[in-house]
C-alpha cells in the first residue's frame, strides 16, 4: 500500500519536509508508517515518545490499521498554554 | 444546540465576507469578534429558553514569554483536524451544558504582539453557564487542538510544546471541567 505521511510543527523541522509518500506492506499500522519515517528521517526519532497521530484527519492510535491512499499525520505535543494555580 | 459544520478558510475576504459565520474556523485572516458573537447569539436563541448571555475569550500574542522578548509568533495547525477538534469540544460542552452554544475561531500564520490568535464565544440562557462554557472551550482548545506555536524572539526561535494531545484522556477533560466550574 501507499500512504501519504504528514509531519507538523517541530516534527516537520526535524524531518526537513512536511509530507512524503510511503510504501508499506499490506496490513500495516500507523506505527509502521512512523517507523518507516524514522528510518528515512532519523532526526524524527527524538519525538517518538510524545506523539499523537491522525488518519484522514481523525485522531488515531499507533496500533490502528491503515489502508492504501490514507493520509497519516504525526502531531507533536500541542502548545498547551500556561496554567498558574490560583 | 449541536454545532454546525465548520470550515477552514484561507483568505481574508472569504473569512470576513461569509454571510453566516461558521462556528468553527481555522484561518490566516484577522479574527473578527462581532460576527462570531452575533452568530452564537442567533444559534443559541433558537434553543430552550433562548440566549440571555454571550461570554467571549480573546487570546492575544503576549510581548514576553519565560523572560524572553517575543518578536512575533507563528501558528501552525492541522486545519481539518483542528476544525473537527473544535466541533468535538463543542459536543463535549453540549453534553455537560445542553442549552449552550460554543464557537471557536483560531488564526494561523505569522502574528504580531497584540494580535488575536484565538476567539471563543459561548452563548447560554444565563451568564453563569456562558462563563463556564467559554472557559471550558478555551481550556480544551489548549489541551487537544492540533495547533502549534513557534515563538520568534530576539535570541532565536522555538516551538512551544505542552503535553501530548490525547482527546480521549478523561483526566484532562475533567481538569478542564474543574477549571470551568471553579
Amino acid at each position: 500500500m501507499r500512504v501519504t505521511v504528514q509531519y507538523f510543527a517541530r516534527l516537520r523541522d526535524l524531518a526537513g519536509c512536511g509530507t512524503w509518500t510511503c510504501d508499506l506492506p499490506d496490513r500495516a499500522t500507523v506505527g509502521d508508517a512512523w517507523r518507516a519515517g524514522v528510518e528515512r528521517f532519523p532526526a524524527t526519532a527524538a519525538l517518538g515518545d510524545s506523539l499523537s497521530c491522525a488518519v484522514n484527519a481523525d485522531f488515531s492510535r499507533m496500533d490502528a490499521p491503515i489502508h492504501d491512499g490514507d493520509e497519516v499525520a504525526f502531531l507533536p505535543p500541542v502548545s498547551g498554554g500556561a496554567w498558574t494555580e490560583p | 444546540m449541536l454545532p454546525q459544520a465548520g470550515t477552514h478558510q484561507h483568505d481574508e475576504a472569504q473569512y470576513t465576507d461569509s454571510m453566516a459565520v461558521p462556528l468553527f474556523v481555522v484561518t490566516p485572516a484577522r479574527l473578527a469578534l462581532e460576527p462570531l458573537v452575533a452568530q452564537v447569539e442567533i444559534t443559541g436563541r433558537l434553543d430552550g429558553e433562548g440566549c440571555g448571555a454571550v461570554c467571549t475569550f480573546i487570546g492575544v500574542v503576549r510581548r514576553s514569554h519565560a523572560g524572553r522578548t517575543v518578536r512575533y509568533l507563528e501558528y501552525e495547525a492541522h486545519a481539518t483536524l483542528a476544525v473537527r477538534t473544535f466541533e468535538r469540544i463543542a459536543h463535549e460542552a453540549v453534553e455537560r451544558w445542553p442549552q449552550a452554544t460554543l464557537a471557536i475561531h483560531h488564526r494561523v500564520g505569522r502574528l504580531a504582539v497584540g494580535e488575536t490568535s484565538v476567539l471563543v464565544a459561548a452563548a447560554a440562557a444565563h451568564r453563569d453557564e456562558a462563563f463556564r462554557v467559554c472557559r471550558y472551550g478555551i481550556e480544551r482548545v489548549k489541551q487537544i487542538a492540533p495547533v502549534w506555536k513557534r515563538e520568534v524572539c530576539e535570541d532565536g526561535a522555538h516551538w512551544i510544546e505542552g503535553p501530548v494531545a490525547d482527546p480521549a484522556n478523561d483526566d484532562l477533560r475533567r481538569q478542564a471541567l474543574v477549571r470551568a466550574c471553579a
